[in-house]
């Protein structure tokens, strides 16, 4: 697979909070006002895109000459806490300003499906390195897209009139589900037409 | 007694995981197309929920406070671990249909949330009861949304094949005029949205009375 069409796929395609509904809980908590949505987007594309290669190093140099596949959940996550927790002590070091705009979104990150979504899911469709470093960090992008316009859409929501018990939550799902029929339009022939495979 | 028969129940509706707490949405939506998809998924995480809440609070004691959470979270995977090789072997068509959400338990908020919530703080019957009832509070709102949108969307109702029963009910109606949507991702979400603006209103109006 090119990487371009890796790219699509994650990005549009099966993007990950509107069609496959990995990492719902920060887009629907995190998404009231554009600046948090950029900051969550930003700490999430990072994480998958680190994530994405230690995990794929793990597996294929740890994992698979000891035959030890089935501990794969069980690594995974724990190579993904320490990772969270490592990045923070670094970005913490190197740049406190970066520090200061993620600092908040790092902890959530260790509980956020798309991170191990996407470790997995790297190692169910046997990519090599390169294409998981990809995918990694077009899962990411494609989370960021998704949790910036709902942002928007929210922020626009708390002007208008919402009838009582559609305020709140019931309408941003109700929006996103309104998103999610938009991103309909991509689908996989999108990548066979232009000749991507 | 009755202080512990409120932790049972207080899972089931007034807490109510997927509706009113609205933690570990990613299998809700994700596996909701057809109804024995969330049943395999509810007993999934009634499995880890269980036991990891019984694990927890039995070690509440001896896990100390500064790693309590990497702790959590290795009982919990192995828990999870322990699911997926179980299913894998008997009932492997459940399997391949939970595909990525199965290992996905282990991030699912619902257990972490109780880990922390309850089980951290609570004796080990308490936790049971809260787990049971958690877990059929789970049960039945990815149940509910998984019913709704297999009988609009595609007018079929999956369960478990038996002897000579396939396993799949089709509704005579709902069969030839499907709202196809409803199956697909957007119909997860807004059925979604619709059912919590159902229940909150719900609450409301209690409320008032």
């Amino acid at each position: 697979m090119s990487y371009i069409a890796i790219l699509l796929t994650f990005i549009f395609i099966n993007n990950f909070i509107l069609v496959q509904f990995l990492g719902l809980c920060p887009f629907i908590g995190v998404s009231k006002n554009s600046e948090n949505a950029i900051g969550m987007g930003a700490s999430v594309t990072f994480v998958t895109t680190v994530a994405s290669v230690v995990t794929w190093a793990i597996y294929y140099f740890l994992l698979v000459p000891f035959n030890l596949q089935y501990l794969q959940t069980l690594t995974f996550i724990l190579v993904i806490a320490s990772l969270v927790q490592l990045l923070e002590m670094v970005i913490q070091k190197i740049s406190p300003a970066l520090y200061k705009a993620l600092g908040i979104y790092l902890p959530l990150i260790t509980t956020n499906c798309a991170v191990l979504g996407i470790a997995i899911i790297n190692i169910t469709n046997s990519y090599n390195v390169m294409e998981a470093f990809t995918a990694g960090l077009a899962a990411g992008l494609g989370f960021t897209l998704a949790i910036v316009l709902m942002s928007n859409i929210r922020e626009r929501l708390d002007l208008q009139p919402v009838r009582g018990p559609y305020r709140g939550m019931p309408i941003a799902f109700i929006s996103a589900g309104l998103m999610a029929l938009a991103f309909m339009a991509f689908d996989k022939s999108l990548i066979t037409n232009l000749h991507l495979v | 007694m009755k202080a512990n028969i409120k932790e049972l129940t207080k899972g089931i509706f007034k807490e109510n995981p997927v509706f009113v707490i609205v933690l570990g949405l990613c299998p809700v939506l994700g596996v909701s197309t057809q109804v024995s998809n969330a049943i395999g998924m509810s007993a999934g995480v009634m499995f880890v929920l269980l036991f990891s809440n019984i694990i927890i609070s039995a070690l509440r004691k001896v896990i100390p406070g500064s790693i309590h959470i990497p702790a959590y979270i290795v009982v919990i995977a192995s828990l999870v671990t322990i699911t997926e090789m179980v299913m894998h072997a008997f009932v492997p068509s459940v399997y391949s249909a939970l595909g990525v959400y199965l290992p996905l338990i282990v991030v699912n908020c619902i257990i972490l949330g109780r880990a922390e919530a309850f089980a951290s703080k609570n004796t080990v019957l308490d936790s049971i009861l809260d787990a049971i009832g958690m877990s059929i509070g789970f049960a039945l709102g990815i149940t509910l949304i998984a019913l709704i949108r297999e009988l609009f969307g595609s007018g079929t109702i999956t369960l478990f094949p038996m002897g000579n029963f396939s396993g799949v009910i089709n509704i005579p109606w709902f069969y030839d005029n499907p709202i196809r949507v409803l199956s697909l991702a957007p119909g997860a979400l807004l059925i979604m949205g619709y059912l919590k603006a159902f229940f909150d209103w719900n609450t409301s109006r209690k409320k008032d009375k």
